[in-house]
């Protein structure tokens, strides 16, 4: 048995959740400000962390009445110590550590990534071995996972995130911010008409989308000079095709190479349809997606991971720090 | 001007500059995206003897990492258009390795002396590098590496 208070605020969103036991999440309220990084075509960190000063015991006290939750009876408080913008995550462990401390609660920092993957467990029990595909603006990542929290990264992005390329992307062919979701969008109006190079299709776990992203930059740039016009439907069909593949592709191969049961995806990419209905179709055994109001930052994630974490009783000290990166590994069980 | 023809002749090169470079050093790399200042910066982290997968910091806005020297990875890419208080200060005081992608950005917090690169990318693919040292430090590293 367990009540859990969990923070999140590593981004552009701060967010407040009370979870009990495993699955019974009392709320989960969530301020983004994706409208105002709108205005600027993505994020502005000191904005963001801004914001995040002036709505933090706003969502804490909606969170608390919406639960109907008194915070004596709060077991532990888990707060995201990283990875994230630092000015940002800044608030949320102030937050954190000003309840533990005055409440004499116990803290507990949690991985954002460490968060994503435990997403899916506010839906049904994981099982173990899996392999975790975990995508966002930050992040591209196999994790292979012998049992519950433990963390092995098997192969990473050798240079741009999915959900960044994306952005990029997004941004030269003059989309809306976020690129991520228009992208997805309006690819399924378009065809796959544009060459691009499949990136890094090698027997590596590894992801490189660099090259991707320039091969569009490269193609809008000639297309530029030639006073041609390019159908971005068809372009961002043709990116997101292509892209997909390569996650699929090595998705599948490493969940066989590691034999696990089942594989599991984390991330705000992790809401993209096209990924979805690829992994879905091509993976020969069940894949486990977030539902989709999971797969954005938001703090129930952190409240499941924290559950964990509870359990094990993995606490941190009052003088826990924020860092722009941690290493998820070190995250792990026993560690 | 020099001019590297692909990838490895940018890693290499980045590995060249990483072994010439003294503690503190400061580096600016200005391109477009996708002109490989991140291929340069996996290179002078090979040099710094770093293990670890240097990737994009765009989302983080800096990435840390740490070798022989420490590396303080930069891309304020996202940070267009604001002049705040970042905490950068005390991380270009350091005695480690700075490399900052779209220093721009970031024009007025930017330390006075520090070597800058400037990337562009050919029809050919190759990408052609110029190099303004600013303070005697840097010129006497451009002096060394027969780069002036």
């Amino acid at each position: 048995m367990s009540l859990i208070l969990a923070i999140e605020s590593s981004c552009d969103e701060m967010s407040v959740a009370l979870l009990k036991d495993k699955r019974e999440l009392l709320c989960n309220i969530v301020a983004s400000q994706i409208d105002t990084h709108r205005l600027y075509g993505g994020v502005v960190p000191e904005i963001a962390s801004r914001m995040h000063v002036e709505c933090v015991s706003t969502v804490l006290k909606t969170a608390l009445n919406e639960a109907k939750v008194d915070l004596n009876d709060v077991d532990a408080i888990a707060v995201t110590k990283g990875p994230g913008l630092v000015g940002s995550l800044h608030v949320g462990m102030q937050a954190a550590k000003t309840l533990a401390l005055a409440y004499h609660k116990p803290l507990i920092g949690v991985h954002h990534i460490a968060g994503h993957i435990y997403a899916n467990e506010l839906v049904e029990d994981i099982e173990y071995p899996c392999l975790c595909l975990v995508v966002s603006g930050g992040h591209s990542e196999l994790v292979y996972m012998e049992h519950e929290f433990s963390f092995e990264v098997i192969g990473q992005t050798l240079d741009d995130a999915i959900g960044e390329a994306y952005d990029k992307v997004g941004r030269v062919l003059h989309l809306p911010y976020p690129g991520g979701p228009v992208i997805d969008k309006i690819a399924k109006e378009g065809k796959h008409s544009y060459k691009l190079p499949l990136p890094l299709n090698d027997d590596s776990y590894n992801f490189s989308f660099s090259g991707l992203k320039s091969a569009v930059i490269n193609l809008k740039h000639n297309a530029d000079q030639r006073g041609e016009v390019l159908v971005n439907e068809d372009l961002a069909c043709s990116f997101q095709e292509v892209a997909i593949e390569v996650l699929v592709n090595k998705t599948i191969k490493a969940a066989k190479d590691y034999q696990v049961k089942e594989i599991i995806v984390a991330g705000g990419v992790s809401a993209n349809s096209g990924l979805r209905d690829s992994l879905k179709e091509k993976s020969p055994m069940k894949v486990l997606f977030p539902p989709m109001a999971y797969c954005t930052d938001n703090a129930a994630m952190i409240a499941s991971a924290g559950r964990i974490m509870y359990e094990n009783s993995m606490f941190s000290p009052l003088d826990l720090s924020v860092k722009p990166s941690y290493d998820l590994e070190e995250e792990s069980v026993g560690e | 001007m020099l001019q590297l023809m692909n990838e490895n002749e940018m890693l290499e090169f980045g590995k060249q500059l990483g072994q010439h470079l003294f503690n503190g050093a400061i580096i600016t790399l200005n391109g477009e995206l996708g002109v490989g200042k991140t291929t340069l910066t996996k290179g002078i982290g090979a040099a710094l003897g770093i293990k670890k997968v240097i990737n994009s910091p765009t989302f983080t806005i800096v990435k840390i990492y740490h070798g022989d020297q420490t590396l303080y990875h930069f891309d304020a890419y996202r940070l267009e258009g604001q002049n705040e208080e970042l905490g950068f200060e005390e991380m270009f005081e350091d005695d480690g390795i700075c490399v900052i992608e779209w220093p721009q950005y970031i024009e007025d917090i930017l330390p006075d002396d520090r070597l800058e690169i400037h990337m562009t990318k050919n029809e050919d693919q190759s990408r052609s590098f110029s190099f303004v040292a600013k303070g005697e430090q840097y010129q006497n590293l451009l002096e060394e590496m027969n780069l002036c």
